[in-house]
């Protein structure tokens, strides 16, 4: 097991080294210069000579790259070409109102797919857990930002419960704070729960058929004793693997959310970098955000083995 | 011999996409009114309003033209993007699978790296560095989805190796490229073909989710995600404007994710990985 | 004739709209090792299922088993959750899947002292420990924390023989148990059986489809062919003097070992077993059957006194 997590570690390590240079890559090394993509084909040349002494683009290209990185491994994400202050703080900051939503929309997620979708799967010849499934599947085609503009529609302008947008920091108002996450969190975290619903309802399903539940009945369980002792360890392994795959959508999608509802976290940060250009905060976003992706995925790759005897002896 | 029965959900999804290549294709010819037409005196108008099915939008032009417009523009994106994406990932796959050993290794991951990057994140860093446009959308996302479609191919692919035919083919002399287009390719079309339906379904989320953040498909070209963009400033006054493109997308995508699952359920092929779901 | 230890009385599975086991009834002799023998699709592996309360979802019985005067059938789920793993017990062919992957085999073996006699985790153990070493698995102790996937296939289903007779049922229902295993080790695991439902006094339902394997261990015996009893007696005379035609066919083809050259050919049946739903109207093996005529159209019933058979024109 030991030597599973350490091959899996280096593997990490790899992809996130790779990570980084095509990030670097498709920036600096792409579009050719990136000065011009800065300021525009407009640009004087004057503008454009600053620039690049700015960026440091007379070095060469896999200088800068290790510079960068270098930077980054100690905490240093540059200086913003748009507000020319360092990045990283900015970051921090962003990350508090990111984090929360993420966490917030995760939580919400988990706690309305797990339930459900073993209800589901265990009643999967009844009317309910048809229902629950044709529910799910209709909710997979929700786009989550669209969902949120409905509950805006209904909760924040119709009913004026909650706020249609805007954060309230943490260290003013908490409650506030919570109050302004918590449509963004409920649209991405039900669109998310419809998903898992799907996975957790086919694995339950699934493991109904296997043999080693009837041996278990033969015991002389009853189904549902049979389903909780052999069954849910069992459905919940190919869940699990599943779960990297939904986390990172949702991590996704809490970017696009932030811009739905106006919240000042790193993917607002990242939708302003864009619109302006500002190159050096869109790469240290970028690959800020596929390393975590990276490690959630080795996390769960890792949980999943844990589960799993048979893989755990293998290889 | 087992007898298929059509299965419920390819009816239903086949009726769903159905109506969207219609909607476009139609809209080729023919709109209600100009879906480009202008007339601002007209804005926000609710549903019923002077022939105008679904009412205006806030520069007076007719929203069920813009959807059916856009239905074009939703079906562009899924095209492409499935191509793209079966363009690198089959022949990749499909090596890896025919030829093992390192090759394979390479070859899988390589694409893994792509893993990393959802499409969504992919496409915004391109819209960084390139302008935004429906290509760089569709250059990214089609790029996002090669792993999937190399995964599946490498599975399946792996599984006809196995079959005793192909050992056959190989005694008397069939050599690797025949393999690959008489044996490898034919049988794992019924993978292929789900993977691309549901890719489809990923591929309208992410493009509608890229256009709502203005770094899709941009204006004049009708959009359903920069449709919900633009309706956002007005949900007090005209809520509906808000309605209708999500509900075309939402249709949209139920109607490939049914079609999807209909033809896994009527070709069987137990290798259908699940697609990160975009979620925007 | 010993008490019945089960008495099965029109037993009839459906599977969805079509009827896959037809009016069986039989009664298994309380201490009594019964064989029955059927190909895949005659219907035996659901007849057990039947017996036992566990037939898939979609499939339906009816008719009645009777055990201890109480019939199986009509009894509440909750009750012949009682009588599983205490009472009546059953081996599945294929030990790899029938056991559950991700628990440790201890723990699997211990269970059913666990739900029927009560018995403590520690208790549970070391007994299973004890049921181990019963079943001729070496290091034991060891074994009981090891997950299936590194047991051998014999000693997967030892373990899943201990597993049934833990709790010492009345009656144990085998179903193609040495079926997936090589063919060593098939020997030893039908000693094991044996010895172990005389050890305990069990009643003993084998189902296969291997008749040497019936002939080694089985004192009466039955054959099914599309879902009926076409035949039943003492297993000797049963093997010696076939009276169906199907049984006959069987016993044919079987290869003599004990002879340097075959004194007669070797006759395989001709066709194939029919799909579900294909069997013809009347006695089904009737479209294979080389003395079939106008007559088979309709199903005979089983005569005979202590070896009965269900034929219109029975051999010999």
């Amino acid at each position: 097991m030991a030597v599973q997590v350490t091959v899996r570690l280096g593997i990490l390590v790899v992809s996130l080294l790779t990570a980084s240079v095509l990030v670097f890559a498709v920036v600096n090394v792409l579009p050719g210069d990136p000065a011009t993509v800065v300021l525009g084909t407009n640009a004087t040349p004057q503008s454009l000579h600053a620039l690049r002494q700015q960026m440091g683009l007379d070095q060469p290209a896999w200088e800068r790259y290790l510079a960068w990185l270098g930077g980054l491994l100690h905490g240093d994400f540059g200086v913003s070409l748009l507000s020319r202050s360092p990045v990283g703080p900015d970051i921090l900051e962003k990350l508090g109102v990111s984090g929360p939503l993420a966490l917030l929309a995760s939580a919400l997620a988990l706690a309305v797919s797990l339930p459900l979708g073993v209800l589901a799967g265990v009643r999967y010849r009844r009317l309910s857990g048809s229902l629950i499934s044709a529910l799910s599947l209709g909710g997979i085609a929700i786009p989550a930002f669209w969902f949120g503009l409905l509950l805006v529609t209904v909760f924040a302008i119709k009913l004026r419960l909650l706020p249609a947008g805007g954060f309230v920091p943490w260290s003013e108002d908490p409650l506030a704070a919570l109050r302004s996450l918590l449509l963004p969190a409920v649209a991405l975290g039900l669109i998310q729960a419809a998903v898992l619903t799907r996975f957790v309802r086919s694995a339950v399903v699934e493991v109904q058929r296997e043999d080693f539940i009837r041996t278990a009945r033969a015991k002389g369980l009853t189904r549902g004793q049979a389903l909780r002792r052999h069954g849910l360890r069992n459905a919940a392994i190919p869940v699990v693997t599943v779960l990297g795959i939904q986390l990172t959508s949702l991590l996704v999608g809490a970017v696009v959310i932030e811009n739905v509802f106006v919240l000042p976290g790193l993917g607002r940060l990242l939708f302003q970098a864009v619109g302006n250009r500002d190159l050096v905060t869109v790469q240290d976003l970028v690959v800020l955000l596929t390393s975590v992706v990276l490690v959630v995925n080795f996390l769960v790759d890792i949980s999943y083995r844990l589960l799993d005897p048979r893989i755990r002896a293998a290889r | 011999m087992r007898r298929r029965r059509l299965p419920p959900s390819l009816l239903a999804g086949a009726i769903l996409v159905g109506i969207v290549v219609a909607a476009a294709a139609i809209s080729l010819f023919w709109t209600p009114r100009d879906p480009g037409h202008v007339v601002v005196s007209d804005r926000l108008r609710p549903p019923g309003y002077a022939g105008s099915l679904l009412g205006t939008d806030q520069l007076g032009r007719d929203e069920l033209s813009l959807l059916m417009a856009g239905a074009r523009n939703t079906l562009l994106v899924g095209v492409v993007t499935v191509l793209i994406a079966m363009a690198l990932g089959v022949p990749v796959g499909g090596l890896a699978a025919l030829y093992r050993g390192p090759l394979e290794e390479v070859a899988m991951r390589s694409t893994d790296v792509l893993l990393a990057f959802p499409a969504l994140l992919l496409a915004i860093l391109f819209a960084a560095v390139f302008r935004p446009s429906t290509i760089t959308a569709m250059a990214a996302i089609g790029l996002a989805f090669v792993p999937i479609f190399a995964r599946v191919v490498r599975g399946a692919g792996l599984q006809v190796m196995e079959q005793d035919y192909v050992t056959a083919a190989r005694t008397f002399g069939s050599r690797g490229g025949w393999i690959f287009w008489r044996h490898l390719l034919p049988n794992v079309n019924a993978v292929i073909i789900v993977q691309a339906a549901l890719a489809f379904a990923v591929a309208i989320l992410a493009e509608a989710a890229l256009s709502y953040l203005g770094l899709g498909t941009p204006p004049p070209t009708p959009s359903w995600g920069r449709m919900l963009s633009e309706s956002q400033s007005y949900l007090d006054q005209a809520p509906l404007l808000a309605l209708w493109p999500g509900l075309c997308i939402a249709l949209a995508v139920l109607g490939f994710n049914l079609l999807g699952d209909g033809l896994r359920d009527l070709l069987d092929p137990r290798l259908v990985e699940r697609l990160p779901q975009t979620q925007g | 004739m010993r008490e019945p230890a089960l008495e099965v009385r029109d037993l009839r599975v459906r599977v969805g709209t079509l009827e896959a086991v037809h009016s069986v009834s039989f009664t298994l002799e309380r201490g009594l090792r019964t064989g029955l023998i059927g190909e895949s699709g005659s219907g035996k592996t659901l007849t057990a299922l039947a017996v036992m309360g566990l037939l898939p979802d979609g499939l339906g019985a009816s008719g009645s088993v009777l055990y201890e005067g109480r019939d199986l059938l009509q009894m509440a789920e909750a009750e012949l959750c009682r009588l599983r793993g205490d009472r009546l017990a059953m081996v599945f062919q294929e030990p790899m899947t029938a056991l559950n992957p991700v628990m440790r085999v201890g723990d699997q073996v211990a269970e059913p002292l666990r739900i029927h006699r009560g018995a403590g985790r520690g208790a549970a153990g070391r007994q299973a420990v004890q049921l181990l070493e019963r079943v001729q698995i070496p290091d034991a102790a060891e074994k009981t924390r090891a997950y299936p996937h590194q047991l051998s296939g014999g000693q997967r289903q030892r373990a899943m023989i201990a597993m049934a007779m833990a709790c010492s049922p009345d009656l144990l229902i085998a179903d193609e148990p040495t079926t997936a295993l090589d063919v060593t080790v098939q020997a030893q695991i039908l000693g094991l059986i044996n010895r172990l439902v005389e050890e305990e006094g069990a009643t003993l339902l084998l189902i296969t489809h291997d008749l040497p394997v019936v002939a080694q261990v089985c004192e009466q015996v039955m054959v099914m062919y599309g879902g009926y009893i076409v035949e039943e007696g003492p297993a000797a005379e049963v093997f010696d003097r076939p009276r169906h035609p199907y049984t006959r066919g069987l016993v044919d083809a079987i290869p003599p070992l004990d002879q340097d050259l075959p004194e007669r050919r070797l006759r395989a049946i001709p066709g194939n077993v029919p799909a579900l739903g294909e069997f013809p109207e009347g006695c089904p093996f009737r479209n294979r059957c080389p003395r079939a005529d106008w007559r088979c159209q309709v199903m005979p019933a089983l005569t005979g006194e202590q070896h009965k058979v269900a034929c219109w024109h029975p051999v010999a």
